[in-house]
């Protein structure tokens, strides 16, 4: 192969970090113009390695060749003068800046006086060029994880990045939002750049990337296998070793008596913007209900709402004909409808799972005590029965496979498919009647999906409730009985079998009795 | 930092080696104690040089300053008389910081203790032939009230308004010293100096001396009750992080606000709560020093105890047991700088100490790796 055809070339790229080799031997090339998926499971290294190649790690053994030149990254600066920028997966933003700020940040233009409202027009002019809109004068906070995703690439395109580094960009995505990132992908090829599609979903891999790279346990797995020659099969076989069942076994069962009913909700959303507009829904026992639609739809707002995090502005939240939550409470302390909610049964997987699930610095025995502490056998008067404690953690990281060290291990150090499973672990461990499933498998490797999905089916055969809320529609398709779509805060429709051409019309704002009208009419 | 370090592996080397350095993913408890006993010796080495410098001789001046602290039973007991009061301001502080909470007001907490408990015997609320069975039990329990009290005033205005608990409290801690002095100046003050007159005999802390008579061993020995009390405060502490519902929705608080909204925890009501132990601690140690050592209000009782504490409970990993061990080394400290000179060279080691501790804390977290450079490239 002609070297100069390379934009970026590693060679035999080693990375150990204590206890784990996170990188062997790898090597990975990227040509001009294409974009090459990086392929693997949670800790396959593929992080590790685009890390090395934006200069926030360095190698211990291995090469790193730009435009053919060898090159030694010692920041991301460094990087990015080379031309290479990068996505994370975690955004790197300052949640209290705006837009524009985020973006100028570290930059050495503007110099003292920041001419603040002409960059605006830049980055606004900059976005609307590759499709990428976000308002610029916005602060991060008050953004969608999606919109966050966006101000990040604008970050990089403003630098003037060449060889564009995404790490796992579609797992925060909706569908559209997908469709609309691979067509500004496209079209950034088009100009001449390249970029490297870190992924591990095989669909979207297979959809975008002209080349894929397969990492497996820190080695290379296959190294550069055009997309045209191979099949999905081969890559899953790649990606994990074994041939990956696609399909679930879901058993047919009828619903029990309505579990959680959802009356009218009205809510805010962070900016004081109406997020829920007079939202219904019900989900009965034994049946996993799905919640389809796009990011910022007032998903995260329903979640909150019903677990009695948000306060709501109007409507109820019945849980067993006991009305929990209702509009007119909005007086009284937060913390108690909290715990009501979870005393009446309810358990939450949260949307984000290391910054609202989890204590980092705090132990797995105290992370998973988290709902538990306040009742027997954990709570003994106003003491804490660590022995019990400690018991049902060691039994707990036996049969939900959370790999540590010790249940001391502080929780920061768990890798996102335990940290998961650590949080799947104590929701259902309290035996929920009715389980809000937030992104439960967002960001998980193919196993770890697999994982969740038999544990959320599993509750549903034990009876319980289960409000999934996601923006994958395959895994809502394949687990869902009933599945609602959302739109600016307001339900859509509901469909019982599922077509993934309804849902995608309702969730871009066409409402079930016109779609039926339509068809009628186009009869 | 890597630089320097790899210049100085090179220094040693030649150029073969480098250093590298790591994060540690296991935090063995010894590994902590070696790292800080390394800390003080090389800081000792440090200061040794300083000493030098100025012409002494550092072997002679640490001797001497081990001996007066530490030297006889008679001087460790004036040590941990100055322990007393260091390990009630450092539990104050950990069990604030425990939440992320900056109550840097120990030292008006402290101050106000004090104040609460000689209302007790003052005003007087129980007269002087009172019996200490009754009197001190008084004296603590207004103490901590009224240090809870400062506590209680920044801890509701963080918890309701947001206020900014730093400032709050550090300005709240002058306002403590002019109440008192208020006090001491007019109130209460005797023939016009500016302290309360001597507390009666009831109101006093055992002290072993007073014992002399019986065993006469404790002749001159100073150490009061207030010790024991001090340690058992650290025990209850240590209880209620560890052990407590309580702490450990302090403890979740702490690491994670969102995580302890999303369990159910009132984090307003444990702001407020967590101050006011806060401030019932530092209160308690301002009784334990008028009761146990001045026997009077007055002021200048706190030497910036409250400060401190502060430095004290950072260097305890915020370990309510281990703030006990660090406190006596800093009452040993403070007892033995005055023995050679008032100021100056003893704060000046003090200092240099502190700062290895803080700075050896990195490597504590991180493992330094000497890798051939072959290796690398």
């Amino acid at each position: 192969m002609d070297d100069h055809l390379n934009v970026v070339e590693l060679k035999g790229i080693s990375k150990q970090f204590p206890g784990v080799l996170a990188n062997d031997q790898v090597d990975f090339s990227l040509r001009s113009g294409e974009i090459h998926a990086l392929l693997g499971e949670n800790g396959a290294g593929k992080s590790t390695l685009v890390n090395i190649l934006t200069g926030l790690y360095r190698p211990d053994k291995g090469t790193i060749r730009v435009e053919g030149e060898y090159v030694d990254l010692r920041s991301p600066r460094d990087a990015i003068n080379y031309g290479i920028g990068m996505v994370h997966q975690h955004f790197m933003l300052v949640p209290t800046q705006t837009v524009t700020e985020n973006i100028l940040l570290g930059l050495d233009e503007p110099r003292f006086n920041m001419n603040l409202s002409h960059y605006d027009q830049i980055i606004s002019d900059l976005g609307e060029q590759y499709g990428l809109q976000v308002d610029p004068r916005a602060r991060i906070w008050q953004l969608s994880v999606g919109e966050q995703q966006r101000v990040e690439i604008l970050k990089m395109l403003y630098r003037g990045a060449n060889v564009l580094i995404m790490d796992e960009p579609t797992a925060v995505l909706a569908p559209q939002e997908i469709q609309e990132l691979f067509t500004t992908l496209r079209s950034m090829i088009a100009e001449g750049k390249s970029i490297i599609f870190i992924s591990h979903k095989l669909d979207e891999v297979m959809a975008i990337a002209d080349r894929i790279t397969v990492l497996r346990k820190g080695k290379l797995s296959a190294e550069g296998l055009l997309t045209k020659e191979i099949t999905k099969h081969d890559l899953a076989r790649e990606m994990v070793g074994r041939d990956v069942l696609f399909r679930l076994n879901k058993v047919e069962q009828t619903p029990g008596d309505i579990v959680l009913a959802v009356e009218g909700l009205k809510a805010l959303n962070n900016k004081g913007i109406q997020a829920l507009r007079g939202l219904s829904l019900h989900v009965a026992a034994g049946e996993i209900v799905g919640l389809a639609g796009v990011a910022g739809n007032g998903q995260t707002e329903l979640a909150e709402a019903i677990t009695g995090l948000r306060p709501i502005t109007e409507g109820k939240v019945v849980v067993h004909g006991q009305v929990l939550i209702e509009g007119n409470m909005s007086g009284q302390r937060r913390s108690r409808h909290v715990r009501q909610v979870i005393d009446a049964g309810v358990s939450h997987i949260p949307e984000d799972r290391t910054h609202v699930g989890t204590a980092p610095n705090l132990s797995i025995t105290d992370n998973l005590i988290m709902k538990g502490y306040r009742q027997p056998p954990i709570a003994k008067g106003w003491s804490i029965d660590s022995l019990s404690a400690n018991t049902q953690a060691e039994t707990l990281r036996e049969a939900y496979d959370i790999i540590v060290p010790t249940v001391e291990t502080p929780a920061r150090l768990l890798s996102g498919g335990n940290l998961q499973r650590l949080i799947l672990a104590r929701e259902i461990s309290c035996e929920p009647k009715l389980m809000i499933a937030m992104q439960p498998t967002r960001g998980l490797d193919v196993g770890a999906i697999e994982t969740v999905q038999r544990l959320l089916l599993q509750q549903r055969e034990n009876g319980a409730a289960i409000l999934l809320i996601s923006e994958e529609l395959e895994e809502l398709i394949s687990l869902s009985d009933r599945i609602y779509v959302i739109y600016e805060g307001e339900i859509m429709g509901e469909v019982m079998e599922a077509d993934s051409e309804t849902i995608g019309l309702m969730m871009t704002g066409t409402r079930q009795k016109d779609l039926v009208a339509t068809r009628k009419v186009s009869r | 930092m890597r630089t320097i370090l790899s210049l100085f592996a090179e220094y040693l080397g030649g150029t073969r080696f480098r250093l590298r350095m790591e994060p540690r993913m296991k935090q063995p408890g010894w590994l902590g104690l070696i790292v800080s006993l390394g800390a003080v010796t090389f800081a000792l080495v440090l200061g040794g040089i300083v000493l030098m410098l100025v012409g002494g001789d550092p072997i002679r001046a640490y001797v001497f300053m081990a001996m007066a602290a530490f030297g006889n039973i008679g001087v460790f007991s004036d040590t941990l008389v100055k322990a007393t009061p260091l390990i009630l301001v450092s539990l104050a502080a950990v069990v604030a910081f425990r939440m992320r909470l900056w109550n840097i007001g120990a030292e008006g907490q402290f101050y106000l203790g004090a104040f609460g408990a000689s209302l007790i015997v003052l005003t007087p609320i129980l007269p002087p032939e009172t019996s200490p069975w009754l009197m001190i039990p008084a004296m603590m329990v207004m103490g901590m009230l009224a240090g809870a009290l400062w506590g209680f005033i920044p801890g509701y205005l963080k918890a309701k308004y947001n206020v900014n608990e730093i400032i709050s409290t550090l300005m709240m801690n002058y306002i403590a010293v002019a109440w008192n002095n208020y006090f001491i100046f007019d109130v209460w003050s005797e023939g016009g100096f500016q302290m309360s007159r001597q507390f009666p005999k009831t109101a006093w802390l055992p002290r072993l001396t007073d014992y002399a008579a019986q065993v006469p061993m404790f002749r001159g020995l100073t150490i009061h009750l207030g010790f024991v009390i001090a340690m058992i405060a650290a025990g209850v502490v240590w209880w209620i992080l560890y052990r407590s519902r309580w702490g450990y929705e302090i403890r979740l608080i702490g690491d994670n606000p969102r995580a302890a909204r999303y369990a159910g925890i009132n984090i307003v009501r444990n702001t407020i709560l967590v101050m006011m132990l806060s401030g019932a601690l530092a209160g308690l140690g301002g009784m334990l020093e008028i009761s146990g050592v001045v026997h009077r209000l007055q002021g200048a009782i706190s030497s910036g105890y409250g400060f401190t504490g502060i430095i004290i409970a950072w260097l305890a990993k915020l370990n309510p047991i281990l703030v006990v061990p660090i406190s006596i080394l800093f009452g040993g400290l403070l007892l033995a700088g005055r023995e050679i000179q008032p100021s100056g060279i003893p704060m000046l080691i003090q200092g240099i100490i502190l700062v290895c501790l803080i700075g050896s804390d990195f490597l504590f977290r991180n493992r330094i790796r000497l890798v051939r450079v072959g290796q690398e490239a």
